[in-house]
């Protein structure tokens, strides 16, 4: 168990290395740099800029190197734990990542928990009751859910609320608190606004698992243990709960390898829309005026927490599942 | 042609097909959601014919029309008409507003002529299947129309025809890879196969979205719609291989100690022959399965990766780049009808799913 993980614990290093250099790839990728997109927007404004000037700019943001000792430069500041500056806004990129960089992570999580407070009990009660009108209700919302993306469900919630109820249910915080320093207050704050978007974020992952938890229920269900049981004289409830709930849950766990990080990259689309201040809008924003170091920064922050994510499934499956302990321990 | 024999004689005969094609037809919802499909897909292969204006066409005294609803029965007879459209300046805002005049019924017509175009992109036309009567003197907007003024309705076919064949190719494309690689991966076995698998890992940890997001901004602003499109369909592709892939592998891994394959190979068939002639038909109803499940995926993340700017770029019309107009709250709380693309994307996406399931199990021989 232990060396499992620390055998994924010394991957981690060189799959972020393997990371940095296709972010970096990536972000190389785009015809022109920072400066042209600059130059291009300032035209666009009207006012312009001489060609000694931009030159001397290119030398001071390291522009004209070669790609290979640029990489090495945001590798070397990376390894220091500086990011590097954000162009665009002329702020350090830790700075401006920071406080989004929580909220991120704490919009997945609460999707992930909604996820799994709702998806479980569903699956309980389809499985339980197989062809009940409850049961049919929770298929249709499961292949609807699975069929509607994240940002249709958004739209469709905020015209909702906005044509019925004249609310405006986008961002994160009242505006008393946008700027406000973190408080208790802030946070009951934060805690009234994160659950719509939370659910809106968990709405796919939820149909999913119900789903498969509902069918690996019903095959547990079925086998001779649940009936020696029953013909023992448990309750029904404890019954199920007990034994086959339990069996069903353990492959659910291997879904948290996938699912948690695909949260993390979800968000970026519902933090768009609902207009929440997470990194999402801020790589979008970077990715348009090809902020590079700024957007190589949270690409390369994504695909920590894709790998984390997948880490922590790992570990929870070889606590939980005693065979695959054997095989790798 | 009836054919006389016995039930249980024409089973024992029947093809693999046969047999899939009976399990599926008594999954009555995936037959529905298959005939659905092949709808959408007419409208793919001549959208012009379904639309009923120039899906580019702007006038801006016509924008924000709401939706006009057919109805089909005129009195006691069945004539389809819409409701006319009476426009009034609000005299504050100076905004046109409209109302619905059902007083004025405007007849809708079968195979007029309208706007000219050409089918698939050859033959010129100037058939529509609806439309209104030369003499009627106005525009139906079966849909609305969007803040230019453009017909919502023309605009979605042409939308559907992007959206469902970028579903369509990048899943074709990601098959093509799944099976070479994942082919040679679990045929041929040693360091290829351990290469294929650390690529498909890494691709897999990878963060789809904001990865899509970076290469999609990085595709050169000049570029044509064409090679936007198909660039696109590349990257969704670029993730989309490798499940298929590992699924091949463990087919190819498993199928390679068979018998059958012992056989051929001792018959002196040659590898490509072995793969081609006898492994690949045994799990290609099994690949039609998941690939139709992968491409509501694909459609899905076109939509999302247009509707946030980065995917298919207007003038190119998608279903993302439609569901864009509706991406301010005040244009939806004006126009709310902007969101029916969305409902399209909803209803295709379902119907893949159900029809995906529907083959699934239909190509699964020990189902019921």
């Amino acid at each position: 168990m232990t060396r499992v993980v620390l055998k994924r614990l010394l991957l981690l290093p060189l799959l972020m290395l393997l990371f940095s250099i296709t972010v970096f790839a990536i972000m190389q990728a785009p015809p022109g740099d920072f400066l042209t997109t600059y130059v291009a927007t300032l035209a666009s404004s009207g006012s312009s800029i001489t060609a000694e000037q931009v030159a001397a700019l290119r030398r001071e943001y390291g522009l004209d190197q070669p790609i290979w000792v640029q990489y090495l430069k945001w590798m070397q500041n990376l390894v220091t734990g500086n990011l590097g500056l954000s162009l665009e806004y002329q702020r350090p990129n830790v700075e401006l990542i920071g406080e989004r960089l929580a909220l991120t992570v704490v919009l997945a999580l609460m999707a992930f928990i909604v996820t799994w407070v709702v998806a479980i009990p569903a699956g309980i009660y389809s499985a339980t009751h197989p062809g009940s009108p409850l049961d049919y209700v929770f298929t249709v919302l499961n292949y609807v859910g699975v069929a509607t993306p994240n940002f249709m469900l958004a739209l469709v919630l905020m015209w909702m609320a906005f044509a019925y109820f004249g609310m405006s249910i986008t961002g994160l915080f009242s505006p008393e608190y946008v700027e406000a320093p973190w408080s208790f207050g802030r946070v009951g704050n934060l805690l009234a606004h994160i659950w719509l978007p939370a659910v809106v974020l968990g709405v796919a992952g939820t149909a999913r698992l119900t789903r498969v938890m509902r069918a690996n229920l019903l095959d547990e269900l079925h086998k001779p243990y649940v009936t020696t049981a029953r013909a023992k004289g448990l309750s029904e409830w404890r019954l199920v709960l007990r034994y086959p709930a339990r069996l069903a849950l353990n492959p659910l766990i291997s879904t948290i390898g996938w699912y948690l990080p695909a949260l993390f990259s979800g968000s970026l689309i519902v933090a768009t829309v609902m207009n929440l201040p997470n990194i999402g809008p801020l790589l979008l924003r970077a990715l348009i005026n090809q902020d590079m170091y700024l957007a190589g920064a949270i690409l390369l922050i994504y695909s920590f927490l894709t790998v984390l994510g997948t880490l922590i499934s790992d570990v929870l499956l070889a606590w939980l599942d005693p065979r695959i302990r054997l095989e790798d321990g | 042609m009836a054919d006389e024999r016995p039930a249980e004689e024409r089973i024992s005969v029947a093809s693999n097909w046969k047999l899939m094609w009976w399990r599926f037809r008594k999954h009555r919802l995936a037959v529905v959601s298959a005939l659905v499909l092949i709808g959408l897909y007419a409208v793919v292969l001549c959208p012009d014919f379904f639309s009923t204006q120039d899906p580019e066409a702007t006038d801006a005294r016509l924008a924000f029309i709401p939706v006009q609803r057919v109805r089909l029965f005129d009195g006691w007879s069945l004539r389809p008409w819409v409701p006319g459209i009476v426009g009034k300046r609000n005299t504050t805002t100076l905004r046109m507003e409209w109302r619905l005049d059902e007083g004025r019924r405007v007849p809708v017509r079968f195979f007029v002529t309208g706007h000219p175009y050409r089918l698939l992109g050859v033959v010129p036309l100037r058939l529509h299947l609806l439309g209104t009567a030369p003499d009627a003197g106005t525009s139906i907007h079966l849909l609305g129309t969007d803040r230019l003024g453009r017909d919502q309705w023309s605009r979605l076919t042409h939308g559907t025809r992007t959206s469902m064949t970028i579903g369509l190719t990048a899943v074709v494309l990601s098959v093509v890879f799944g099976i070479v690689l994942g082919g040679i991966s679990g045929y041929v076995g040693g360091m290829p196969d351990l290469v294929i698998q650390r690529v498909i890992e890494l691709l897999q940890s990878l963060p789809t979205i904001p990865i899509w997001l970076a290469l999609t901004a990085a595709l050169p602003r000049d570029w044509s719609p064409q090679q936007v499109f198909f660039a696109i369909t590349v990257i969704l592709s670029l993730v989309g291989w490798t499940t298929l892939g590992r699924e091949v592998r463990g087919r190819f891994l498993a199928l390679r100690e068979e018998d059958y394959v012992l056989a051929a190979d001792l018959a002196g068939a040659s590898r490509w022959r072995i793969i081609g002639r006898h492994m690949v038909p045994n799990f290609l109803s099994h690949i039609i399965a998941t690939s139709t499940l992968a491409i509501p995926a694909m459609i899905i993340n076109e939509t999302s990766l247009s509707f946030l700017g980065l995917g298919i770029r207007p003038p190119a019309i998608s279903w993302g780049v439609l569901l864009q107009e509706a991406q301010n709250i005040q244009s939806l709380a004006l126009a709310p009808w902007l969101l029916i693309p969305g409902v399209v994307v909803i209803l295709s996406v379902l119907a893949f799913n159900l029809v995906g399931d529907g083959l699934r199990d239909a190509a699964d021989p020990y189902g019921s």
